[in-house]
C-alpha cells in the first residue's frame, strides 16, 4: 500500500446523498479479476449515456472541477460490499473522500486501499460545497498526522477522527495482513484451546 | 452486568484485544464466490501464502451464472472467465467448491443455511454485504471487502472494531398477507437507509419469535440496507429443528454438546444495548418501495411522501430518485401497471417463498403485460420445488422457473430489466441501475410480487386472499 502524505488539492463536489456502491461502480463492471482499470468506469451511468457519450452535466465531465479530493453527500458508499468501489475511486485519482457520513464497509475498504475517508459535520460539508461552488479553484488541505481538514479560503478547520491503528497503517503504508500474521502463534493457540 | 448475544459470540472469538487496536477476531466459516475473490487469491500468490484453513472455507458460483441452460458453457466471456478462475483458485488452494452443475450450488446465503454450514454461535464472513442473512441462526455474520477476504484466507482472522449493539423488537401479530419482508421494509422505511450504521442489530419480540427460519433469514438479510454491520436473532427450538439433520450440522454426541452451548446464546435480561427500538406488528401493511434506496418504502396503499416534507438538504436527492422512478410526489402507486416480476435473490428465493407464491397463483394466470421470472436460490430449492410439483403450478400460470443464481437481483448475467421498465422484485436493492441500466425496481414481498404477476399491476394482496 502506498504511504499517505499530507495533501493540498482542489476538490470535485458531488452533493448527492446515499451514493451507493452500485452507482460508484455498476455490477456489470465487476467481472475483472485484477484490481486495475476500474477508474474508467467510476460513476459509469451518471457519467456516460448508454451510447458511451459523456453526460455534460455530470461533475466528472466538467473541466472546471478536478483534484484528488472527492466531496459527497451523506451516507456515501452504502449498499454492496464491493471493494471495486474503493479501487475505482483510487484508480481515478482520488486520495480522499469527504462526506458527513460513510457506510461502514466502504469506509473499511477505502482505508484498506490507502484512500482516506474523512467524516465531517453537516455544516462543515456545506461550507466546502459553498466555497467550491463559488470558487472552483479553492483548495482543501488534509493533514493526516494532525487529523485536520482545512479550508484556507475561509480559515475553517475540522479535526477528524480516525482509528489510531488505521492511521499508522496509512502513514506507514502497512496493511492488516502484515499485522495479523505477526500474531500467528496466538491464532494457533486460540484454535487449540477451543 | 449481563451480555448481549453479540457480545457473547464476539468475546468467544477474540484472539487478541489491545488498546488502540481493533480486535483480532477468529472467523469460523468463510464463504466465497466468484466476484469478490479473484483479487484476494492473487494477493495470496503475491505474498506466497496458502489459505490457512481451507476446510473452513466454502465456495460457490452464483453472481455471474446464467439461469437458463446451466449445463452449457457460459456464453458471456468475462463471466465464464471469472467462474473458471474460481474453479482454478479453489483447486489450487484446496477449497471445496459447489460450482455450476453441483447439486449444492446456489446463492451463497441460501446454501450455507440449507447445508448446515451456518450454525448458531459461529462467526461467518463473506465478500458480500448480505452475509448478515446467516445471523438468523444466532451467528455473527457480516460482509467484508476483498482485502479482508485475503486477510481471512491468510489468517482465518479479521481485524474488527467491536460493533455497537441495537435491539429492534417487533411485537404483536401480523395481519394476513403481511410477512417478514414487509416487517423489514417497514423497519428500514422507519429508520432510513443509514439508521443502523455502526450497529449489530438483534431482532427480538413476539412477532420475530413466531417466524420460521426462512422468514428470519429474510429479516436478517436486509440489515445491511439500514447500514447495519449485521443482524441476528437468538436461536431457539425453531432454529435447532431447522439445523438438525442437515448435511454439515453436528451429529450424535457433538450435536448434544453443540445444543447445550447454543441454548446459552441469548441476550441476558440485564444486558445493555446502545440503542433499542420497538415496533408493533399490527401497524405493518404490505410494503413497497417507490424510490432508489431501500429506505424509500411505504405501505402499499399510502401516497409517496411529498418533497416538501423532506429535510431541505435532502430534497434534490429525493427529487432525483422520484424522477428516476418516473413517479410524482404525493401520488399513489396502487393500480400502476408493471412490466416484470422477479421472484428470487438471497432475500426471497427459499422453498418457503416458492411455496407461498405457488399456493397463491394455483389456478391463476399471469397477466399478459408482464414477464415473470422465478429464480430459486439453490439447486436444492429447485429440486424440492420440482418434487412438490411447484414447477407445474408455475408453468401453467405462465411463470418461468429458472435455474439458481443471483440473476436479476443485480443483473450481472443476462437477466437484466430493460431501461425504463418497472420490475416488481423480491430482491433487496432498488438502487439506480441495480437490475440493469435505467431499470426501475419496486421492492416487495413474494406474496405482493405474486399478486402483481397475476394482475399486471401494483395491488394490495390483502384484497386477493
Ligand atoms: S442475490 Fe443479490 S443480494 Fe443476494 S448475494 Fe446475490 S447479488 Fe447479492
Amino acid at each position: 500500500m502506498k504511504k499517505f502524505e499530507t495533501l493540498s488539492s482542489r476538490v470535485v463536489p458531488l452533493p448527492i446523498e446515499n451514493i451507493d456502491t452500485d452507482q460508484i461502480i455498476p455490477a456489470r463492471f465487476l467481472k475483472a479479476t485484477t484490481r486495475d482499470g476500474f477508474g474508467d468506469n467510476l460513476f459509469r451511468d451518471w457519467r456516460y449515456e448508454a451510447d458511451n457519450l459523456p453526460k455534460a452535466d455530470f461533475v466528472l465531465n466538467n473541466p472546471t472541477y478536478y483534484g484528488k479530493i472527492l466531496v459527497a453527500g451523506k451516507n456515501f458508499g452504502c449498499g454492496s460490499s464491493r471493494e471495486h468501489a474503493a479501487w475505482a475511486i483510487q484508480d481515478y485519482g482520488f486520495d480522499v473522500v469527504v462526506s458527513s457520513f460513510f457506510a461502514d464497509i466502504f469506509k473499511g475498504n477505502a482505508l484498506n486501499n490507502g484512500v482516506l475517508p474523512i467524516q465531517v459535520p453537516d455544516d462543515f460539508l456545506k461550507k466546502i460545497f459553498d466555497v467550491v461552488f463559488t470558487n472552483p479553484a479553492a483548495e482543501v488541505v488534509v493533514d493526516l498526522e494532525a487529523q485536520s481538514i482545512t479550508l484556507p479560503a475561509t480559515g475553517d478547520q475540522y479535526i477528524f477522527e480516525i482509528n489510531p491503528y488505521k492511521k499508522s497503517c496509512l502513514i506507514n503504508g502497512y496493511d492488516d495482513i502484515d499485522y495479523i500474521l505477526s500474531q500467528k502463534d496466538l491464532i494457533e493457540e486460540f484454535e487449540q484451546n477451543r | 452486568m449481563g451480555k448481549t448475544l453479540v457480545e457473547k459470540i464476539w468475546d468467544a472469538h477474540v484472539v487478541k484485544r489491545q488498546e488502540g487496536f481493533p480486535d483480532i477476531l477468529y472467523i469460523d466459516t468463510h464463504l466465497i464466490h466468484e466476484v469478490t475473490s479473484p483479487q484476494a487469491f492473487d494477493g495470496l500468490r503475491k505474498r506466497g501464502l496458502p489459505v490457512l484453513r481451507p476446510q473452513q472455507t466454502v465456495a460457490t458460483a452464483d453472481h455471474n451464472v446464467p439461469t437458463l441452460n446451466q449445463h452449457l458453457p457460459i456464453k458471456e466471456e468475462l463471466s465464464r472467465y471469472q467462474v473458471d478462475m474460481l474453479t482454478k483458485n479453489c483447486a489450487e488452494f484446496g477449497i471445496e467448491l459447489y460450482g455450476l452443475g453441483h447439486p449444492y450450488q446456489g446463492i451463497v446465503h441460501v446454501i450455507g443455511p440449507e447445508l448446515g454450514v451456518t450454525l448458531p454461535g459461529k462467526t461467518m464472513v463473506c465478500g458480500d454485504s448480505h452475509t448478515s442473512t446467516h445471523g438468523a441462526f444466532g451467528a455473527i455474520a457480516f460482509g467484508i471487502g476483498t482485502s479482508q477476504v485475503e486477510q481471512v484466507f491468510a489468517t482465518q482472522c479479521l481485524l474488527q472494531q467491536k460493533p455497537k449493539t441495537m435491539k429492534i423488537e417487533v411485537n404483536g401479530e401480523l395481519e394476513k398477507g403481511v410477512g417478514a419482508k414487509d416487517i423489514i421494509l417497514y423497519i428500514i422505511a422507519k429508520i432510513s437507509a443509514a439508521g443502523g450504521t455502526g450497529y449489530f442489530i438483534e431482532y427480538a419480540g413476539s412477532a420475530i419469535r413466531s417466524l420460521s427460519m426462512e422468514a428470519r433469514m429474510t429479516i436478517c438479510n436486509m440489515s445491511i440496507e439500514m447500514g447495519a454491520r449485521g443482524g441476528l436473532i437468538a436461536p431457539d427450538q425453531i432454529t435447532f429443528d431447522y439445523v438438525n439433520g442437515r448435511e454439515f450440522a453436528p451429529k450424535g454426541e457433538e450435536w448434544e454438546r453443540s445444543l447445550a452451548y447454543w441454548k446459552t446464546l441469548y441476550s441476558d435480561d440485564d444486558a445493555e444495548f446502545d440503542s433499542v427500538l420497538t415496533f408493533d406488528a399490527a401497524n405493518i401493511q404490505p410494503m413497497i418501495t417507490y424510490g432508489t434506496n431501500p429506505g424509500m418504502g411505504m405501505g402499499i396503499t399510502e401516497q409517496i411522501p411529498t418533497t416538501v416534507t423532506q429535510p431541505e438538504s435532502e430534497r434534490p436527492s429525493y427529487q432525483k430518485a422520484l424522477d428516476y422512478m418516473g413517479f410524482q410526489d404525493g401520488e399513489e402507486v396502487i393500480g400502476k401497471p408493471i412490466d416484470y416480476v422477479f421472484i428470487g435473490s438471497c432475500t426471497n428465493s427459499r422453498i418457503e417463498d416458492l411455496r407461498e407464491v405457488a399456493a397463491f397463483v394455483q389456478g391463476k394466470q399471469k397477466a399478459s403485460n408482464v414477464e415473470v421470472w422465478i429464480v430459486p436460490g439453490s439447486k436444492q430449492v429447485e429440486a424440492q420445488a420440482k418434487l412438490e410439483g411447484i414447477d407445474k403450478v408455475f408453468e401453467s400460470a405462465g411463470f418461468q422457473l429458472r435455474e439458481p443464481g443471483c440473476s436479476a437481483c443485480l443483473g450481472m448475467n443476462e437477466d437484466k430489466i430493460p431501461a425504463g421498465k418497472y420490475c416488481v422484485s423480491t430482491s433487496n436493492r432498488n438502487f439506480e441501475g441495480r437490475q440493469g441500466p435505467n431499470a426501475r425496481t419496486l421492492l416487495v414481498s413474494p406474496l405482493t410480487a405474486a399478486a402483481a404477476a397475476v394482475t399486471g399491476k401494483i395491488v394490495d394482496v390483502r384484497e386477493l386472499i
